[in-house]
C-alpha cells in the first residue's frame, strides 16, 4: 500500500516538475525543477529493486544540472539568464512534437502486449550489471565510448575560443603559457 | 571483534540526526576554543561561542535582499543538514546500521553530489554578486574534487568487492584500509574538507568576497548553513572510518564507541586544520587536481586492484 502510493506520489512529482521545467520564468528554477523531476524517477527505479541504476541516475542527473545551470546562464550572456525569462520557444512545434512524443511512448506503453518474465532476476543486480557491461555488452561500450570521447574532444574545440598557438606562441616554444588565469602547475 | 551488521528499526532513524547535530556542535566548540586559543582568550568562553551564536542567530530578523529567490534561497540553506542526515544512513554505528544498503557508497557520493546543487542555490537565490560568486567558486571546486572523490571511494569498495559499507568494514578485519591505501585516504580527507567549503577550501564562504555564500543569509537561514557545513564535515569524518579506519574494531571498547571515538577524532583533525593550511584558489587548484590529484587516485585504484585479483 505504502509502495503504491509514494509511487504514485513520485510519479506525479516527476511529471509536475518536468512541466513546470517550461512554466517557472527563471533559469535556476528551470534546471531544479528538472532536477527534481531526475530524482523522483531515480527513488522510483530503486523501488522497482533497480538500487545502484536508480541512485547514479540522482547522482549524476544532480550533478549535470548544477553544471548545466551554470552554462546556461553562462552561454545566455550578461543580463537575460539572470532576469526572468520566458523557457519555451518555437512553442507550436515543440508542444507537437512533445505532445506527439508522449502519445506515442504512452500508447506503446500500454498496447505492447508485454512477454509474462521468464526466468528470476539475478541475486546481486548491481553485479550482474557490471558483468553484462564487462562481459557480453562489451562490443557495444566499446563503439559508445570512442563515439561519446570524440563528441566531447569535438565540442571542446568548436568552443574553445584560444588554441594551442594562442597559449604557447606561433612557435609552441611560450614557456610558461600566455594565458588569461595561470594554473597552479604553470602548464 | 566485529560483529555481523544488523539494520535497526526505522524508528531509531530520529536519534540520527540528534547525534549529528551534537557532533557539529562539538566540532564548532572546537572551532570556537581554537580561534580563542589564538587571539589569547580562554579556552571555555570560545568553545561556548557556538551556544551564544545559536541563540543570537535564532533571535535575529531574516534579511531579504530585493528580489531574491526565496524558494531555492531556502531550499539551499535547508538542504545542507538533510543531505548530511541521509550521508549516516548508511555508516554501521558498531553492529547497527539504519540502512543496509547494497550500494551505500553509492548513497554518500550521490549525497555529496546533492551539496553542488545546495551550495550553488544559496549563492543563486540571494540575488547579490558576492553570494553568486562565492556559488560558482563552489563549482569550480566541485569539479576539481568530485573526480578524485569518487576514485577515492571506489578503491575500499574494490578491496572489499562490494559497496555496501558493512562488507567493506568486514574486509578490514585483518588490516585496516588506511594503511595500505593512504593516497585514497587523504583524497577524501581533503574532499571532505572541500565539500564541506571548509579551512583551505572555504573560498566558497571567503572574506575577499565578504563572505561569498554567507554575505546575505541571517537569522535561521545563516544557522542551518553554519550548522550543515559542520553536519557534513562530521557525516565525512564519520564515513571515513568504515572506509578506511577499520569501522569499529578496536580492543577493550565496544564496536559501537570506537566508531564515535574514531569520528570525533577525525573530526576534530579536519577542524584543526582550519588555521593551519593556507587558502588554495579553486582556478590554480583545478590544474593540479587534474594533472597530480586524479591520476593519483588512479594509481591507488590499479595498486589495490592489483592486489585484490593477486591475493
Amino acid at each position: 500500500m505504502l509502495i503504491v502510493v509514494s509511487f504514485w506520489v513520485l510519479a506525479v512529482v516527476s511529471v509536475a516538475s518536468g512541466i513546470a521545467v517550461f512554466v517557472v520564468d527563471s533559469m535556476a528554477r528551470a534546471t531544479y525543477a528538472l532536477a527534481v523531476s531526475f530524482i523522483a524517477v531515480g527513488i522510483m527505479l530503486v523501488m522497482v529493486g533497480l538500487e545502484y541504476i536508480g541512485i547514479i541516475t540522482i547522482l549524476m542527473m544532480v550533478m549535470e544540472m548544477a553544471i548545466m545551470a551554470v552554462y546556461m546562464v553562462m552561454f545566455m550572456g550578461m543580463n537575460p539568464a539572470l532576469m526572468p525569462m520566458d523557457m519555451t520557444h518555437g512553442k507550436r512545434w515543440s508542444a507537437v512534437l512533445a505532445v506527439g512524443t508522449f502519445v506515442l511512448l504512452a500508447a506503446g506503453a500500454l498496447l505492447i502486449p508485454w512477454p509474462a518474465r521468464v526466468g528470476a532476476p539475478a541475486v546481486d543486480l548491481t553485479a550482474s550489471l557490471g558483468e553484462a557491461i564487462m562481459g557480453p555488452k562489451m562490443l557495444a561500450m566499446l563503439t559508445i565510448s570512442p563515439v561519446l570521447f570524440a563528441t566531447i574532444i569535438a565540442g571542446l574545440v568548436i568552443v574553445n575560443p584560444r588554441g594551442r598557438y594562442d597559449r604557447w606562441g606561433d612557435d609552441l616554444k611560450r614557456r610558461p603559457p600566455n594565458d588569461p588565469m595561470r594554473g597552479g602547475l604553470g602548464q | 571483534m566485529t560483529e555481523p551488521i544488523v539494520q535497526v528499526s526505522p524508528g531509531w532513524a530520529v536519534l540520527a540526526p540528534l547525534g549529528l547535530l551534537l557532533f557539529a556542535l562539538a566540532g564548532a566548540g572546537l572551532n570556537g576554543a581554537l580561534v580563542a586559543r589564538s587571539v589569547g582568550r580562554p579556552l571555555r568562553s570560545g568553545a561556548r561561542a557556538p551556544i551564544a551564536e545559536v541563540a543570537r542567530l535564532l533571535r535575529q530578523r531574516r534579511q531579504v535582499t530585493i528580489a531574491a529567490d526565496v524558494l531555492l534561497w531556502r531550499i539551499g540553506a535547508g538542504g545542507l543538514v538533510v543531505v548530511a542526515t541521509l550521508k549516516i544512513l548508511v555508516i554501521p554505528l558498531g553492529p547497527w546500521t539504519l540502512a543496509d544498503l547494497d550500494v551505500g557508497v553509492v548513497w554518500f557520493n550521490t549525497m555529496d553530489v546533492m551539496i553542488w546543487a545546495l551550495f550553488w542555490l544559496v549563492g543563486w537565490g540571494a540575488n547579490s554578486a558576492h553570494a553568486l560568486v562565492g556559488g560558482y567558486r563552489f563549482l569550480s571546486l566541485a569539479v576539481s574534487y568530485e573526480l578524485p572523490l569518487m576514485f577515492a571511494l571506489i578503491t575500499p569498495a574494490v578491496a572489499a568487492r562490494s559497496l555496501r559499507v558493512g562488507d567493506v568494514v568486514a574486509a578490514q578485519q585483518d588490516l585496516w584500509f588506511v594503511i595500505w591505501m593512504p593516497v585514497a585516504f587523504l583524497i577524501f580527507c581533503g574532499s571532505v574538507i572541500a565539500f564541506s567549503s571548509w579551512g583551505p577550501f572555504a573560498t566558497a564562504v571567503g572574506s575577499d568576497i565578504a563572505g561569498g555564500l554567507l554575505t546575505d543569509v541571517s537569522g535561521v537561514d545563516r544557522l542551518l548553513i553554519l550548522t550543515g557545513r559542520y553536519a557534513v564535515l562530521t557525516a565525512g569524518a564519520a564515513f571515513a572510518v568504515p572506509l578506511f579506519l577499520g569501522g569499529g574494531a578496536g580492543p577493550l571498547l565496544p564496536d559501537w564507541l570506537w566508531m564515535i571515538v574514531k569520528t570525533a577524532l577525525v573530526l576534530a583533525a579536519f577542524v584543526a586544520i582550519r588555521y593551519r593550511v593556507p587558502t588554495i584558489r579553486p582556478d590554480r587548484f583545478a590544474e593540479v587536481a587534474w594533472i597530480i590529484v586524479l591520476p593519483a587516485a588512479l594509481l591507488q585504484v590499479l595498486v589495490v586492484a592489483i592486489i585484490v585479483m593477486g591475493s
